[in-house]
C-alpha cells in the first residue's frame, strides 16, 4: 500500500503565558508522518508532546509555523473552531487516557453516535458500530454501559468510536497508561493493526517503555524541541 | 441520537425528583389561577341570577356586595311606578353562621322575592319555594340534603331544593330563603348597634322593613339613564347599572385577589426558573467531561445546546403536566371552587416553556465554554 503523508508540520512553535511565567512548549517543530504509521511521541514530563498532540488535533492553536491534514493547511486558512471541530469529525479519531465514553449510553451507541454524527442513519450507524466492536473483539459488550466495562474493554470500545469516521489519523495520549502491561500490549497490537488494515497515521503519546516496541518510529520531545528521530 | 433522553434514562432520580417538586409548584400556580376563575364565577355569580338592569342601594353605597346597605322594602313600589321600568324585587343578603351536625357551616343567605326579579333560581334537584315561611333552597356544597330540617337563628326550616352551584363572592355557598324570613334571620344575625343604627337612619321613612337591595328590571333598556337619573333623587338611595354593579364587584372583590395571585404568581414562577436553571446547571457539570469529549470527537455546538435545551424543556414539560394532573385530582379537596380556564392552561405552558428557556440559559453557556482539551487531560 503507498503510504501517502498526511500529518506534515512545519517550523512549529508554540508558547504559553507572557513575561517571566512563559513557557515554551514547542520549538520549531517539524515532522512529516504517513498513513499506516504508528508513532511514538516520547518525552519528559512537560516537554510539549500533549501540547503537539493538540495542535495537530486542531485544538491547540499555534504560535508560528504551519500543520497541514491530509493535504489542508489548518489554522492558517480562517477555520473557525466550527470548521475544526467538523475537520475533526472528518478526520480524526481520539483515543485517550481514560476511555472518556459517554456514561449514559450503552457500548454501541457510543460508536454509533459518531456515525449518526456524520449522516448515517440510525441502522447504519448500528451496523457500523457493531462491525467495529466486532472488528476489536468486544461485540459481546456491546450493550453494556462504559460503566460496567473492565478498562480493557472500555479502551477497546474507545478504540472502536475514535474508527468510526475511517479516520485517517488516530491520536493517542498515553492510551495504555491505565492498563496493565499485559492489556497494554493487547491495545498497542490492536492499535498496530488498524494502522496496517485501516491506512491510518497513529501519533501515540507515551511513556511506558514497555510499549515502545510497537512503534514504527518514535519522536523524542525535549524542552519543545524534536531531538534525533530514532526507528524502533 | 437523542443524547438528553439517554442522559436523564441513565440517572433519571434527580430529574424526576425534579420534576416532582416543579410539578407541585406549577400546581400551585394553577390552582391559584384556578381560585382567581372561581372567585370571578362565584362573585359574578351573584349577578348572573339576579339579571338586574339596575341596582337600587342606600345612599352613597356602592351595591349590596361591596358594602352593607338599608333601604325600605317598599322602595320598590315607589320605582315600580316609574315610567320604562317592568318590574321590580327586594333582596337580603346576610351571611350566616349555623350549627349542623356538629359543625359550624357557614352560608350565605339569600332572601328574595319569588316571582319577582331577583327571586328566579335554577334548581338541581327537588322544587321552587311554595310556602310563604321556613322553606330553603340550598346550593348542594352546604352538604344539606333535601327534606332535611336545618336551625337558622331561632327557626328551623326544611330544605325543598337544591341550587345549581351557587356562592357569594366570599366563596360561601347559598341558601335562598323568602324575603320575610331572610328579614327575620338578618335581625337576629346583626350585632345590635348595627341594627340601632340602621333603625335610626331610616327612621324619616318610618320602617324597619328593611331590605339590602332593590333590583329593577327595564321593559326598555334605553330608559336606564333616565331611570338611575330619577332614583338619585331621592336622597337617601343611589343607583347604578348592571355592568356597574359588576365592575364595582370586579374591582373590589376581583382585583385585590388579582393582585395577590398574581403576586404569588409571579414569585412562583420565579422560584421555578430557579430551580430548573440550578438543576440544569448542576446537570451540566455533572456532565462537563462528556462534553469536553463530544466537543474533541468533532460534534457541532448545536448538540451540545440541544443536550442541555431539551432537557430543561422536558423538566419543564413533565412538571407541568404532572402539576396539571396533580391539581386536577386535589380539586374536590379544595374548600374554595377551582375552575380550569383552557386559556390560562394555554398560557401557564407558555411561560413554563420560557422559562425553561431563560432557565437553560446558564446551563448552555456553561456547556458552550468548556475547553475541548479538558476531555484530555485525566
Ligand atoms: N494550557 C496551558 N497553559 C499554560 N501552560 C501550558 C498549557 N498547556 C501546557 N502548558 C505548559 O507547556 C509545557 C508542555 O506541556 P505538555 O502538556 O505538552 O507536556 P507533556 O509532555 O504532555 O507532559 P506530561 O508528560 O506530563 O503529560 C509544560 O511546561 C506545561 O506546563
Ligand atoms: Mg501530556
Amino acid at each position: 500500500m503507498a503510504h501517502a503523508p498526511v500529518i506534515e508540520i512545519e517550523h512549529l512553535s508554540k508558547s504559553f503565558g507572557a513575561g517571566e511565567a512563559r513557557v515554551t512548549a514547542l520549538a520549531d517543530v517539524d515532522v512529516t508522518i504517513s498513513t499506516g504509521e504508528v508513532v511514538g511521541l516520547i518525552g519528559p514530563s512537560g516537554s510539549g508532546k500533549s501540547t503537539l498532540l493538540n495542535c495537530i488535533g486542531c485544538i491547540t492553536e499555534p504560535d508560528a509555523g504551519a500543520i497541514r491534514l491530509a493535504g489542508r493547511e489548518i489554522y492558517a486558512n480562517g477555520y473557525t473552531t466550527a470548521d475544526l471541530r467538523r475537520l475533526r469529525l472528518e478526520l480524526i479519531g481520539f483515543i485517550f487516557q481514560s476511555h472518556n465514553l459517554l456514561p449514559f449510553m450503552p457500548a454501541w451507541e457510543n460508536v454509533a453516535l459518531v456515525c449518526s454524527m456524520l449522516g448515517l442513519s440510525m441502522p447504519e450507524a448500528r451496523d457500523r458500530a457493531m462491525e467495529l466492536l466486532d472488528y476489536l473483539d468486544v461485540s459481546r459488550r456491546a450493550k453494556a454501559y462504559p460503566s460496567e466495562l473492565s478498562g480493557g474493554e472500555a479502551q477497546r470500545v474507545a478504540i472502536a468510536r475514535a474508527l468510526a469516521n475511517r479516520p485517517k489519523i488516530i491520536l493517542a495520549d498515553e492510551p495504555t497508561a491505565a492498563l496493565d502491561s499485559e492489556r497494554a500490549a493487547i491495545v498497542m497490537d490492536l492499535l498496530r493493526r488498524v494502522s496496517r488494515e485501516q491506512d491510518t497515521a497513529i501519533v501515540v503519546v507515551s511513556h511506558d517503555e514497555k510499549v515502545f516496541s510497537r512503534f514504527d518510529r518514535m519522536l523524542h520531545l525535549r524542552d519543545g524541541r524534536l531531538e534525533g528521530v530514532k526507528s524502533a | 441520537m437523542n443524547l438528553a433522553w439517554r442522559d436523564i434514562r441513565h440517572s433519571p432520580g434527580r430529574f424526576l425528583l425534579t420534576c416532582l417538586g416543579l410539578s407541585l409548584l406549577l400546581g400551585v400556580v394553577m390552582g391559584m389561577t384556578a381560585i382567581y376563575r372561581g372567585l370571578v364565577a362565584e362573585a359574578l355569580g351573584l349577578l348572573d341570577v339576579a339579571q338586574a338592569d339596575i341596582w337600587v342601594v342606600e345612599g352613597g353605597k356602592r351595591g349590596p356586595f361591596a358594602e352593607s346597605s338599608r333601604i325600605p322594602r317598599d322602595t320598590r313600589d315607589a320605582i315600580l311606578a316609574h315610567w320604562g321600568v317592568a318590574a321590580t324585587g327586594a333582596l337580603v343578603y346576610q351571611s350566616v353562621e349555623i350549627p349542623h351536625r356538629g359543625k359550624i357551616l357557614r352560608v350565605f343567605v339569600i332572601g328574595a322575592e319569588m316571582g319577582r326579579p331577583g327571586g328566579e333560581f335554577e334548581l338541581a334537584d327537588g322544587r321552587h319555594i311554595l310556602k310563604s315561611r321556613y322553606e330553603l333552597l340550598a346550593d348542594p356544597r352546604t352538604g344539606l340534603d333535601l327534606g332535611e330540617q336545618v336551625r337558622i337563628g331561632r327557626n328551623d326550616f326544611t330544605v325543598v331544593g337544591l341550587l345549581k352551584e351557587l356562592s357569594s363572592s366570599g366563596g360561601d355557598p347559598v341558601v335562598v330563603m323568602t324575603l320575610r324570613d331572610a328579614q327575620i334571620v338578618q335581625s337576629q344575625f346583626d350585632p345590635p348597634a348595627v341594627h340601632r343604627d340602621a333603625a335610626r337612619q331610616t327612621s324619616a321613612v318610618g320602617a324597619t322593613d328593611l331590605v339590602n337591595a332593590v333590583i329593577v328590571r327595564l321593559a326598555d333598556a334605553s330608559a336606564a339613564e333616565d331611570v338611575i337619573a330619577s332614583i338619585r333623587r331621592w336622597k337617601h338611595l343611589s343607583a347604578m347599572s348592571g355592568p356597574e354593579q359588576e365592575a364595582i364587584l370586579t374591582r373590589s372583590v376581583v382585583d385585590r385577589a388579582r393582585k395577590q395571585i398574581g403576586m404569588f404568581t409571579a414569585i412562583l414562577l420565579v422560584v421555578t426558573t430557579v430551580v430548573i436553571g440550578l438543576i440544569i446547571y448542576t446537570m451540566t457539570l455533572d456532565k462537563k467531561k462528556a462534553i469536553a469529549t463530544l466537543k474533541l470527537i468533532g460534534a457541532p455546538d448545536s448538540v451540545i445546546v440541544k443536550l442541555v435545551l431539551e432537557q430543561a424543556l422536558a423538566l419543564g414539560g413533565i412538571g407541568f403536566i404532572l402539576g396539571a394532573t396533580l391539581i386536577r385530582l386535589a380539586k374536590d379537596y379544595f374548600p374554595r371552587r377551582l375552575v380550569f380556564e383552557t386559556s390560562d392552561t394555554v398560557l401557564l405552558f407558555g411561560v413554563v416553556t420560557a422559562v425553561a428557556l431563560l432557565a437553560s440559559v446558564i446551563g448552555i453557556r456553561t456547556a458552550l465554554k468548556i475547553d475541548p482539551a479538558s476531555a484530555l487531560s485525566g
